[in-house]
């Protein structure tokens, strides 16, 4: 695997499990990612595929429940594995960032914007309050939000959802991070109002050369925005690929099948293809494939054996029928 | 008696709700809701509602079926007035329009069996007499929407998020309705299941002959149901009509940047630069503009859009579209658009 120098994230084997009372349930297993920068990589998945524990696991922000582990997870040149809490705090902000998806929660209702973008500025680059409270507003002009100067003031409640979000990722880019991961950072967002952010993630991505992790559900966005698209489901990844690539030709029956079951304009009236049955618990996954009771190209290898993830051409690919996949996906 | 194609089944007339919101006395506003709209469903027909988060299209959804009294409009479903019916009449409404609601997590009663939620509607209505007859009719409406029968004594929480919904759309069929208001039914599931919701409910109104209002931010799936779509912004519609005529000639300077803005699978069609980018975030329902309520973020803005309210018109050309802008001619232009 080609292992580019600019690389901000390299992850191999990393996997999520979290201790219930019913015993362990692994939520994300073997995952292995690559983010440079300047690009931005999406992850595909639906409720229950572990594409959030695994953000999360990266962050350093997993509940106390959860085990991590990985062979590898690297930021820039620094090894975030067994990295001590304190130092691991510390690059939290300056080195990497989060952007949540729910942008009220995320935010402290009692303090007002501009203290809470200037605590990183005094917290992290030892700023006075006052040159804390002119970066933040520099930084609100910078993500959109109009007459920051006044704005800045003003508490998280005065604010509309969009501008929230903007807020959230002015605080996610203020110390200029090597890698920001943005968790459904639109979906409770309107299309007008999440066709803004997303142009903002791309265009600061670019101007400030940041890797962008975005983490959705939403074939559109990813469409939209991304260079290259991780799918997962039931805790793995199935297939990984540039965004052109999977969006032109899935090889992966999941990823074809959601690419299918997606309105087009040409099928109006017509039934829509839909997916049987629905994804499993991460406490309860099938024998062999996961995919395969919902599959359609199922055959008894899935139902006993677990197909591994595979180089196929430029994307890596779970599936034993992968072939076939692509196949049926060329000649429609 | 199921009505024929084509008969008018709902005509909602000029209506209106506002909120009050805020504590009582001098800080009390009124959120205005909904603003003066129209409506007409025909029997078997689907009419998609699109609009942003608080553009009023629930409120609409919820006089429709009743859950709210309009200020002031009517509605009348087979020329019968339901607007401000009581008691008995409102039983009429209650039966022939019923809705599917968007969270199948919180709209059934937890401690229900599936057979108990589905037979209290027979019961209130005193449709089906008798336990025996009771289950039976359950069953037939559980094998409607693709549940196995003998899953009716389960409880909601052994069902998925898609089961779920399908139990709450058996619940709206329970009295067979003439009209079924969907309001967000399947944005509240896993994407890969959404499919499976969007044909049941395709298909329920094709066999049954039920109209549809199916109420979506995901503009692409109500393109796929509507037979005529309708675009909600703060609380009046912008453009109503057929729907492919609303999806390829979009004259609404608001349908223009929603339909520009909504992400498509299409990777030809790249992205986010040649797109109407709307400024800002839609003006609160409380302190609502004047005039046009779309002009302090339109690109085609004049002074006159500012004191007038632009009225919902037809424009010339066979197609079956109004639209309220008073600039629709110049904005259909091409030319104009680009």
């Amino acid at each position: 695997m080609r292992h580019a120098p600019e690389s901000a994230l390299h992850v191999r084997g990393l996997s999520v499990t979290f201790g219930t009372r019913r015993g362990p349930v692994p939520a994300v297993v073997d995952v292995d990612l690559d983010v440079a920068r300047g690009e931005l990589v999406a992850v595909l998945g639906e409720s229950g595929s572990g594409k959030s524990a695994a953000a999360r696991a990266l962050m350093g922000l997993s509940a106390r429940n959860a085990t991590v582990s990985a062979d590898a997870l690297r930021l820039g040149d620094t090894d975030l594995l067994g990295l001590p809490d304190s130092q691991h705090r510390h690059l939290r902000g300056t080195r990497m960032s989060m952007v949540f998806q729910d942008a009220l929660s995320a935010l402290n209702p009692v303090l007002t914007i501009g203290d809470q973008i200037g605590e990183l500025f005094r917290e992290h680059r030892g700023m006075s309050r006052r040159q804390a409270r002119a970066a933040a507003v520099d930084l609100l002009g910078q993500v959109g939000i109009p007459a920051p100067a006044r704005r800045v003031g003003e508490y998280p409640h005065q604010f509309s959802g969009g501008m929230r979000q903007r807020i959230l990722i002015a605080m996610a880019i203020a110390l200029h991070p090597e890698l920001v991961i943005a968790d459904e950072p639109t979906t409770a967002l309107d299309v007008t109002v999440q066709a803004q952010i997303l142009e903002l993630l791309d265009s600061l991505r670019r101007e400030l050369n940041m890797a962008v992790l975005l983490i959705t559900h939403d074939l559109g966005v990813v469409s939209e925005v991304a260079d290259r698209v991780m799918v997962m489901y039931a805790g793995r990844v199935v297939e990984a690929g540039s965004a052109d690539d999977l969006l032109d030709t899935p090889a992966h029956p999941y990823a074809e099948a959601l690419l299918r079951s997606v309105p087009q304009v040409d099928q109006r009236g017509q039934a829509l293809y839909a997916i049987p049955g629905s994804p499993p618990s991460p406490a309860h996954q099938p024998a062999g494939c996961p995919f395969h009771p919902r599959c359609s190209y199922v055959v008894d290898r899935c139902r006993t054996e677990r197909p591994l993830l595979t180089v196929v051409g430029a994307r890596t690919v779970a599936c034993h029928r992968t072939e076939e996949v692509r196949h049926a996906a060329v000649t429609g | 008696m199921p009505p024929s194609p084509g008969d008018l089944v709902l005509d909602a007339q000029d209506l209106h709700k506002s909120f009050a919101t805020g504590r009582s006395g001098w800080h009390r506003t009124r959120v205005s809701a909904v603003d003066g709209v129209n409506l007409q469903l025909r029997a078997g027909e689907s009419l998609g509602i699109v609009g942003e988060s608080g553009c009023g299209k629930s409120t609409l959804a919820r006089m429709l079926v009743g859950l709210e009294h309009p200020d002031s409009g009517s509605i009348t479903i087979h020329g019968r007035d339901v607007t401000r019916t009581r008691g008995r009449d409102r039983r009429l409404l209650r039966r022939q329009v019923q809705m599917v609601f968007q969270d199948p997590y919180t709209s059934l009663d937890p401690r229900m069996s599936v057979l108990d939620l589905l037979a209290e509607p027979l019961i209130v209505h005193k449709r089906v007499t008798g336990a025996a007859a009771r289950r039976d009719r359950v069953a037939e409406l559980l094998s409607l929407v693709n549940l196995a029968p003998e899953l009716m004594h389960r409880y909601p929480h052994q069902f998925s998020g898609g089961q779920r919904q399908r139990i709450g759309i058996a619940r709206a069929l329970a009295l067979e309705p003439e009209v079924l208001v969907c309001d967000e039914p399947v944005s509240a599931l896993d994407v890969s299941v959404q499919a499976q919701v969007v044909n049941l409910l395709r298909d329920l109104q094709h066999r049954m002959g039920i109209a549809l209002v199916f109420i979506a931010h995901d503009l692409s799936v109500v393109r796929h149901v509507a037979d005529r779509t309708a675009v909600m912004y703060l609380g009046r519609l912008a453009e109503i009509g057929d729907t492919t005529t609303v999806y390829e000639q979009p004259t609404h300077p608001y349908t223009q940047a929603l339909l520009s803005a909504s992400p498509v699978v299409d990777r030809s069609r790249r992205r986010l630069a040649d797109r109407i980018m709307l400024v800002g975030d839609p003006p609160s329902p409380t302190d609502p503009p004047s005039g046009c309520r779309f002009h302090t973020r339109c690109r085609f803005r004049q002074d006159r859009c500012g004191q007038e309210q632009p009225a919902l018109r037809p424009l010339d050309g066979p197609a079956d579209r109004l639209v309220a802008c008073h600039f629709a001619e110049q904005t259909r232009d091409p030319a104009g658009v680009r």
